[in-house]
């Protein structure tokens, strides 16, 4: 008996330890290698899964934040990712709705085909975008990613926040039309209200979306002081021929941790509005 | 309440303007048409402009001259194209494979309730949760040719001399199995995700059911668990191969389709980026991309299966 208790018991970290070991290593390294003294990246003799005698050290991320255009990469990413966001609210937030309340079965066959729409990559798009750009003279701005990047944000923020509001009780609606609430009031005095944790869902992984895209702002964008965290950590952390290892784990790491608590704290959220949308 | 009696009594104004948005058809038309004009623009104009550069030999901007279905054909023919198709559908099977499995187990154990759980997940989540181009810096660091910590793990085990270390991103075969391995390190927690979410739409009565039937371990497994595991790592593999297959950064930021001279890992996105951004031929670059449309048609039409499927059940 104690020993089937112990078996249920220690099962999920028999499983899960494993792989939390394999999957979360490259961080590992990741804070080592950020803290850690530069002669001591190139010493055989200092082991690399730890500090040795000279660590650890914020002179990475002195020279980072000092020598480096990364302060500007990240402002641009900031910028980039409020514009996209707010672009993604306002045609996302009202089509959602619509698209769970209003349009009945036409509606969740246009949903469908909106999602499917975030399934056409960047690879595919990347070309006659960039041909379209630089008809228009936009390369090496920042302006050309914020009108880009919502053609995948806006379709993953529709179909999300079409899950979300159908998770939403249709009671409270009625009863507030019932009252005599026009439909345009009750959407936005009682259902935008209450959706606000799945708002803040949308907004967050868009946000992530923004951070985490690489091929359009690889390609787009070559002036350094005008790129983006993903790109400028990967091209020019560079001094001579030898990449600043250090540097570049602390410039990793910067926005890598908040996105990853803020993406557990939501990941339930993100959960129930996705399957809102496909399992109702 | 008091709020929703608040708006009641705040009757509407503008009699003759509301009613038009009273009309259900109407309102539903003008909150949907906005996003969805919006992805006609900016989804289908730059893929119907992609299907027109592919059919003419455009160079930088949109002037070229039509040459039918000569691109095609021309990449049809190359090599160095028919080894990137078969470099994709390697790097797609084989991680898909290994990241159902895992992600099965993973999602299974996560369901339970135990100590320390936050935790555990956040790390499992980590490598989708963070960007991907800077989480891979971590990968080259690692693979480095004189430094990598593997390397040097192998050196002080004595499992290796100095001298024959294995040269992670600069072997051909090797080049391909890393460049897998990230991937897979990459989207297994993206499937976890999608694991989770179709196991949580399973109602629990299904486990106490199997449960007093006296279905356990093995049989259990076989004829209750597993049978409603199939819709969910249908999603999760149509996802993951969309993503796999279409996915440049790992490749790229990793190994750029190298190691020169045999291109061991030029994926099709690798092989279409290179032609029409760095060589500057839009038109073919245009067309080697478009290969990849029969992959997206066919997950399409197997997410549109399933949507209906749940719909009717």
């Amino acid at each position: 008996m104690i020993g089937r208790e112990l078996r249920e018991k220690g099962l999920p970290y028999l499983i899960l330890g494993p792989f939390a070991i394999v999957l979360a290593f490259p961080f590992y390294v990741m804070v080592i290698t950020a803290f850690k003294n530069q002669t001591e990246f190139y010493d055989p003799s200092v082991t690399p899964y730890w500090f040795g005698k000279h660590s650890p050290t914020w002179a990475n991320a002195s020279f980072l934040f000092h020598q480096t255009q990364y302060p500007t990469w990240l402002a641009n990413t900031a910028i980039v990712g409020v514009c996209v966001v707010a672009i993604t609210l306002v045609l996302a937030l009202p089509a959602g709705y619509a698209l769970a309340r209003l349009a009945g079965r036409i509606g969740q066959s246009l949903g469908v085909g909106i999602f499917l729409t975030y399934l056409i990559p960047p690879t595919l798009l990347f070309i006659p975008f960039f041909a379209v750009i630089k008809q228009a003279h936009l390369t090496d701005t920042i302006w050309s990613l914020v009108l880009v990047y919502p053609s995948f944000t806006v379709p993953f923020s529709t179909w999300l926040l079409m899950g979300f509001f159908k998770t939403i009780p249709q009671e409270l609606e009625d009863a507030a039309r019932v009252d005599g609430a026009s439909r345009l009031k009750t959407l936005t005095r009682v259902v935008f209200p209450i959706s606000i944790p799945g708002i803040l869902t949308v907004v967050i992984f868009s946000f992530s979306l923004v951070v985490n895209e690489f091929i359009y702002a690889f390609t787009f964008i070559s002036p350094s002081d005008h790129k983006m965290v993903s790109t400028g950590v990967y091209t020019d952390l560079i001094r001579g021929d030898l990449p600043e290892w250090g540097a570049i784990m602390v410039a990793a790491l910067i926005p890598s941790i908040p996105l990853a608590l803020l993406y557990n704290a939501f990941l339930d959220r993100f959960i129930a509005g996705f399957t809102g949308g496909a399992f109702r | 309440m008091q709020r929703v009696e608040a708006l009641a009594a705040a009757r509407p104004r503008g009699r003759r303007w509301t009613n038009v948005f009273e009309r259900q058809g109407f309102l539903a038309s003008v909150l949907i048409s906005p996003a969805v004009i919006f992805v006609l623009v900016l989804v289908g104009g730059p893929l119907a402009l992609a299907v027109w550069l592919s059919f003419t030999n455009a160079t930088t901007g949109l002037h070229g001259k039509w040459v039918g279905l000569e691109n095609f054909r021309h990449e049809w023919g190359n090599p160095a194209f028919q080894h990137a198709v078969w470099h994709t559908f390697l790097f797609t099977v084989i991680s898909q494979a290994i990241v159902l499995v895992g992600a099965g187990l993973i999602a299974h154990a996560l369901l339970k309730d135990f100590r320390g759980k936050w935790i555990l997940r956040f790390l499992i989540l980590l490598p989708w949760a963070a960007p991907i181009a800077l989480s891979l810096m971590a990968w080259k660091w690692m693979f480095d040719t004189s430094y990598s910590i593997f390397n040097w793990t192998l050196v002080h085990t004595h499992v290796k001399g100095p001298l024959d270390v294995p040269q992670y991103l600069a072997q051909p075969k090797l080049a391909m199995a890393s460049v897998i391995a990230v991937h897979t390190w990459r989207i297994l927690p993206f499937a976890v995700v999608i694991f989770l979410a179709g196991l949580s739409s399973i109602p629990k009565e299904v486990d106490d059911a199997a449960a007093i039937d006296g279905a356990t371990g093995f049989r259990k497994f076989w004829s209750v668990t597993l049978p409603l595991q199939l819709p969910i790592a249908t999603v999760a593999l149509l996802f993951g191969i969309v993503f796999t297959a279409t996915d440049m950064a790992v490749v790229y930021i990793l190994t750029q389709g190298g190691p020169p001279p045999s291109f061991s890992t030029e994926m099709v996105t690798t092989w279409a980026y290179k032609t029409a951004v760095e060589s500057g031929s839009l038109g073919p670059g245009a067309a080697i991309s478009l290969f990849l449309l029969p992959v997206l048609a066919f997950v399409s039409i197997g997410m549109l299966w399933f949507a209906r499927r749940t719909e009717v059940s």
